[in-house]
């Protein structure tokens, strides 16, 4: 069996693909260091830095997929996408609709997010909730490597944009960045199993909008995505030891969302809990509810989310952040 | 008009003890996340800050520290917020990319290219509320691509808005040198917008002081925006720990852990030919070399040390003033930390 990093893996499903499919480019800003193994490999036609221009680059990858390329365009941070947020809510979403389904444009997005390291609100945001709000997007979080490059296929093969958000907590090389590489006085709540992992011998493309039983549990449903969904499962051994029994429904994807296997996940236990590092209000943990009761399903509810501007402060961003005694007492209460 | 050296040199001492404080801080953990240094800018910072008075603004990029010092901002107040400590100048809740002093009109923002539309905005404002006020934007070079600073820079032209955009020039955005990703001349592109621009090396504060010194009084007067370009070397690099300077100070340590995963790309099969990966591998290497011969290892550019030259001559006033400026820091990181970090 194989293992990999959790950017190894993505890293190598899309050389894979770029072996297979000549017109996979990729770029973004200091790409020819950041993916220097894909560059060495595939040359500098393929693999190539761009000037801070993101709405200029971000927008000439929408066209360049229109017009048959497969770009692979990187943000160095999903806020970032604050400045170019039109070439994905005007363009590449639209596409689509507008040409009565006769054009698409199938590029693939990806974008480190996250936080629980110390850079502050404006860099460590999820802002999944606000991506999959816009119709014609796919949008998704893995939170192992094997998801991880198994959806990077997929994305690679979809018809339409696809935004891919990376958690920096998972991400060897940021890491590096931010701690290890230069200094080893601090230590970040790493989630083991989410940064290392096994991955297969060849990459398979994963079905996109499929979420994953990471648990299985009687008394109440956690569902969540990325680092959270390893905080969930950390809350759940504790829970267990005080006889309660939860179940984590990792989604992968948050569009398209997989409302079957979520319904049934609650049918069975009665009890839903939202873990989701994404802002609280107006996203993803709102939608989930409204999905189950649309379905007709009765439930108790209660969501862990991050509420306020992300604080500079390890301390406070600790518990801004889900955290796992905040899954549990929010899980206590459920069972109430 | 001529500047006064002992304070300029007075001003660039005083953010560079605070930061080497802080870098020392980063290394053992005290501070968090990335950290951006303006260590090698503080000429640049200097002769610009130590001309503006009450009322002015500032938008701040990602190295917003020395400008806030300069500008009279807490050192304790500011060290605590390093800190992520509650009596910080933000409470904790910015860090050094996200500073901001109301009293002070000064904001920051890691958004790259943010700091035009800001000074823009202050300097509208001061239009109305204040007139003879203005605002400075200070940004580096790769911010000079970003679409919303070239806006602004037009738009500050056609409303005759009293900003100085100053562009701390130093080649490199993180690991990509400009002269590969900005095309044409950064002088040009300013006057092309419509504004006066003037270049100056930033080593030297006196004449960077010169130069804003006449830019700023024309601004004052509503003649409109200037662009001052200004060329630095980041001493640190981009920020602390970039792994290219760690591969140029250790190189036995550092180079193998890029080497590795290049080698065992570069002999996979199906990808590009080989000439096109030699070129791939080429551009990698060139960079390893540029950082080697970086100028930042040349004592040469370090504008503290340029300044001091010219006040070498009176060495009893220099060493009282030093003497008197390390026991100010000294007395900051006892405050705060309760002890001095050996
Ligand atoms: C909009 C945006 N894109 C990318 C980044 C990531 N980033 C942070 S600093 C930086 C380089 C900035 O270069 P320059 O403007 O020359 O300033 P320098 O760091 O050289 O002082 C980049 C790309 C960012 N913070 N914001
Ligand atoms: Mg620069």
């Amino acid at each position: 069996m194989k293992t990999m990093s959790f950017i190894q893996a993505v890293d190598d499903a899309l050389a894979q693909a770029m072996a297979e499919d000549p017109h996979i480019i990729v770029f973004g800003e200091d790409i020819p260091l950041l993916r220097r193994d894909l560059l060495v490999r595939f040359g500098p036609r393929r693999v190539r830095g761009t000037p801070i221009s993101e709405s200029a680059f971000l927008g000439a990858g929408v066209a360049a997929a229109m017009a048959g390329l497969r770009p692979v365009v990187e943000m160095y941070m999903v806020d970032f996408l604050g400045v170019c947020m039109d070439a994905l809510l005007n363009h590449a979403a639209k596409v689509e609709a507008f040409s009565g389904g006769k054009w698409t444009a199938p590029l693939v997005v990806r974008a480190p997010c996250g936080g629980g390291y110390g850079d502050g609100g404006q860099h460590e945001q999820s802002l999944w909730g606000m991506l999959a709000h816009i119709p014609g997007l796919t949008v998704i979080v893995p939170s192992t490597p094997a998801d991880a490059g198994g959806l990077m296929l997929a994305a690679l093969k979809q018809d339409g944009p696809v935004i891919i958000l990376e958690h920096k907590l998972l991400s060897e090389m940021w890491l590096e960045f931010l701690g290890s590489g230069a200094r080893k006085t601090v230590s970040f709540d790493i989630p083991a199993g989410g940064t290392k992992g096994s991955v297969p011998q060849k990459w398979e493309p994963l079905p996109l909008g499929e979420a994953t039983l990471r648990r299985d549990g009687h008394d109440l449903t956690i569902i969540s995505l990325g680092v959270s969904v390893h905080r969930a499962l950390e809350a759940a051994t504790l829970l267990e030891a005080e006889g309660i029994s939860a179940g984590v429904l990792d989604l992968r994807t948050v569009s398209p969302l997989d409302k079957k296997t979520v319904c049934q996940e609650v049918i069975k236990t009665g009890r839903l809990l939202v873990v989701d590092e994404d802002y609280e209000t107006f996203g993803l943990s709102g939608e989930l509810a409204a999905v189950i009761l649309e379905a007709g399903i009765a439930f108790k509810y209660a969501r862990v989310c991050t509420q306020m501007t992300i604080p500079y402060s390890r301390h406070l961003e600790d518990e801004v952040l889900p955290n796992v005694k905040r899954i549990c007492t929010a899980a206590q209460q459920l069972m109430k | 008009m001529a500047p006064d050296l002992w304070s300029l040199y007075a001003l660039m001492l005083k953010a560079r003890l605070f930061e080497e404080a802080a870098t020392k801080l980063w290394y053992e953990g005290l501070i968090s996340g990335e950290m951006h240094l303006g260590t090698g800018e503080e000429g640049i910072i200097a002769g610009v800050v130590s001309q503006l008075r009450d009322g002015d603004a500032m938008a701040l990029d990602h190295r917003g520290t020395a400008a806030l010092l300069m500008r009279g901002v807490d050192s304790v107040s500011l060290l605590h917020e390093f800190l992520g400590h509650p009596q910080g100048l933000c409470g904790g809740m910015g860090g050094h990319m996200h500073l901001f002093s109301k009293e002070h009109l000064a904001a920051s923002s890691g958004i790259v290219g943010s700091a035009g539309p800001a000074a823009a905005g202050f300097a509208l404002a001061a239009q109305y509320l204040h007139p003879q006020s203005i605002a400075v934007a200070f940004f580096g070079d790769g911010a000079m691509n970003q679409g919303m600073l070239m806006e602004s820079m037009n738009l500050a032209a056609v409303w005759k808005l009293p900003v100085l955009f100053v562009c701390k020039d130093d080649g490199w955005g993180i690991t990509t040198q400009s002269d590969v990703s900005t095309a044409g001349n950064l002088d040009d592109r300013a006057r092309g917008l419509g504004l006066l621009a003037f270049s100056v090396d930033g080593v030297d504060a006196a004449r960077v002081w010169e130069i804003a010194h006449s830019a700023i009084e024309r601004i004052r007067s509503g003649e409109g925006p200037v662009f001052l370009h200004a060329r630095c070397v980041h001493l640190e690099g981009h920020f602390l720990g970039l792994q290219t300077i760690r591969i140029l100070r250790d190189p036995l340590k550092e180079m193998p852990k890029v080497a590795v995963g290049l080698t065992k790309s570069i002999l996979k099969l199906h990808g590009a030919a080989v000439s096109e990966r030699i070129t791939g591998l080429k551009s990698i290497m060139s960079s390893v070399i540029a950082a080697l011969r970086d100028p930042r290892r040349d004592h040469a550019h370090d504008p503290i040390l340029h300044t001091r030259a010219a006040l070498q001559s009176d060495e009893t006033r220099l060493k009282a003033m030093e003497d008197r400026m390390e026991e100010d820091i000294h007395n900051i990181l006892i405050t705060v930390l309760g002890e001095v970090p050996s």
